[in-house]
């Protein structure tokens, strides 16, 4: 290997190291010194000793550890050199200095990981910020690759990380998991976190990819991380099944050309079985925790009675219907409601379905969305209204941010 | 991309292993075998029942109709004990969790990338990549019902 072959080694071998290690070694370091964006600098700069030097020395057997090394050491020579110490913070580095010499407290634990989790999703950050810290330090992905996922310039996802970190520093976040009054609602954050990153590479809201497959991977494996370290929570369990159940149908939701196809024209021989598996042992696991169904574990039985279904006449609409209700009263809306109205009118026909979607609209509801008279065109053309049906699909595809969504709109108008 | 681990041991390995209490072999494997789950990579795993059980058998393909044999296994006596099959976003990381393994001396992970639909974009409308879904569906299908 010549010298660039070499660095690139390097450089891939760390970052297949960070996606495994990069969260724990930022969370002990974080837990030593108190400042997740002080750990996630220090973090840095031993993974750039190690690109500058592995290529010459050579890759050390236990590299986890020698990162872990090299930050720490940073960290102790940061509070040195220092001029500005207080006694507080003098104390601190010589307990570093000691724990360095006893080589103890420096084990990563899952708690760590866990409070890095809850600060990654702080509510003082924006929810872009969320997104982008979070891949960043629980998912260890390296900032081009996170820009990657969400087709942005680099220096913005860099700009976004480093605005990140000084929030938590301005807002003095502590490095703690939220108290028992606060759990709920800061781990419904850290959830709608994970599921908007998986969403957004599930539709992607702009751009003409349907699909952004590597960053629903990314989610997954984060959901997965989270059930690990809180395996108590039911919902945690449940998003992750709602993911797997709609990840099973990648496969079957464009054609070639990567035009989309729609779940009722969807091949669902072409459905992941084994990721449908996987998403029912999931939601098993979340019911079996006794403690009733969230929001997203009743998204996940609705995603269940779909992949189950043999084809759209025959799945379980009644059901469905029922899951809809129950997820209208927990988690009311207007997207919950339209919904509802889909599965009525297969339940039950286009006509009491109508009546739902005419009273949200009235209502006011997804003004500006494209979604209401894309179904509510549907419900029209089912009842034999065509010229109204035409007209809503044309005011479906004006609104639609999606090309591909658009074109599908297009088509349906066109073929009345 | 998904990457199968496919666990295998030679005769002197398996007799190594013997000397080790089954206990610590457990704990060694379980620990493995959480540290992919926590990580969010593991997909899927099984462990194969040794050779020398009479549940297990040979389909041998070079005669037509093949024979059914009690063995041997392959000319290389290195067995295949077991699998996991894994989602990483690289070669360099599959290698990384493969190295992990904690298996001794004689013993081998062969580390195979699984094919997807894309590997076959050539072909995707030929009927038989098409009907192999559908096979693959099936068979999870049971597996669901009965586990």
């Amino acid at each position: 290997m010549d010298s660039v072959e070499q660095a690139e080694a390097a450089r891939r071998r760390l970052e297949a190291l960070w996606r495994i290690e990069g969260a724990r070694i930022v969370a002990v370091l974080a837990r030593v010194t108190g400042d997740v964006g002080l750990a996630e600098d220090l973090a840095q700069e031993a993974a750039a000793d190690a690109l500058a030097q592995w290529p010459a020395s050579g890759i050390p057997a236990n590299p986890a550890a020698w990162l872990t090394t090299v930050a720490r050491r940073k960290a102790i020579d940061a509070w040195r050199r220092d001029a500005r110490l207080d006694e507080r913070h003098r104390a601190i580095a010589r307990r570093l200095e000691q724990e360095a010499a006893d080589g103890t407290g420096w084990e990563p634990l899952d708690d760590d990981v866990l409070r890095l989790v809850f600060t990654a999703c702080h509510p003082v950050l924006s929810r872009e910020a969320q997104v982008a810290l979070t891949l960043r330090v629980v998912g260890g992905l390296a900032t081009p690759e996170i820009a990657r996922l969400f087709l942005l310039p680099v220096p913005t996802v860099q700009q976004r990380i480093v605005r990140a970190k000084k929030t938590l520093a301005a807002a003095r976040v502590p490095f703690e998991v939220p108290a028992p009054e606060e759990w709920g609602a800061r781990l419904g954050a850290v959830l709608a976190v994970v599921y908007l990153m998986f969403t957004e590479g599930y539709a992607a809201t702009s751009g003409d990819r349907w699909i952004r497959t590597d960053l629903a991977a990314e989610a997954l494996r984060i959901g997965r991380i989270l059930a690990g370290l809180v395996p108590r929570e039911p919902e945690v369990h449940a998003l992750v099944a709602l993911m797997e159940f709609q990840a099973s149908r990648f496969p079957a939701r464009t054609r070639a050309d990567g035009t989309p196809i729609l779940l009722a024209d969807q091949d669902r021989t072409r459905w992941d079985r084994a990721q449908i598996g996987r998403g029912r042992a999931a939601l098993a696991r979340s019911d079996a925790l006794g403690r009733g169904r969230g929001s997203y574990a009743l998204q996940a039985a609705i995603a269940e009675c779909h992949a189950l279904a043999p084809s759209v006449a025959a799945t379980d609409w009644a059901q469905i219907v029922l899951l809809y209700e129950a997820l209208g009263r927990i988690a009311p809306g207007p997207v919950v409601e339209l919904n509802r109205a889909v599965a009525v009118s297969m339940a039950s026909g286009p006509g009491p379905a109508l009546e739902i979607v005419d009273r949200l609209a009235a209502g006011g509801a997804l003004r500006g969305s494209h979604l209401l008279p894309g179904v509510r065109a549907e419900l029209l053309a089912r009842l034999g209204r065509t010229n109204e049906a035409r007209a809503e699909f044309a005011a479906a595809a004006a609104l639609a941010g999606n090309e591909r969504e658009r074109e599908v709109l297009a088509a349906k108008a066109a073929g009345l | 991309m998904k990457y199968m681990f496919i666990m295998r041991a030679t005769d002197e390995a398996i007799e190594a292993s013997k000397q080790i209490p089954f206990e610590e072999i457990l704990n060694s494997m379980g620990a493995y075998n959480e540290s992919l789950i926590k990580a969010g990579v593991m997909l899927a795993g099984e462990g194969l029942a040794d050779v020398s059980e009479d549940t297990n058998f040979v389909v041998d393909f070079s005669q037509d109709p093949p024979i059914v044999t009690d063995g041997p296994y392959g000319e290389t006596h290195e067995l295949f004990n077991g699998f996991w099959i894994v989602q990483v976003a690289s070669k360099e990381e599959a290698a990384e969790w493969a190295s992990r393994c904690p298996l001794g001396p004689g013993s081998k992970l062969e580390v195979r990338r699984v094919t997807e639909a894309a590997d076959f974009a050539d072909f995707a409308g030929n009927e038989y990549i098409q009907k192999e879904e559908g096979w693959r569906a099936q068979e999870a299908d049971l597996r669901a019902q009965n586990g």
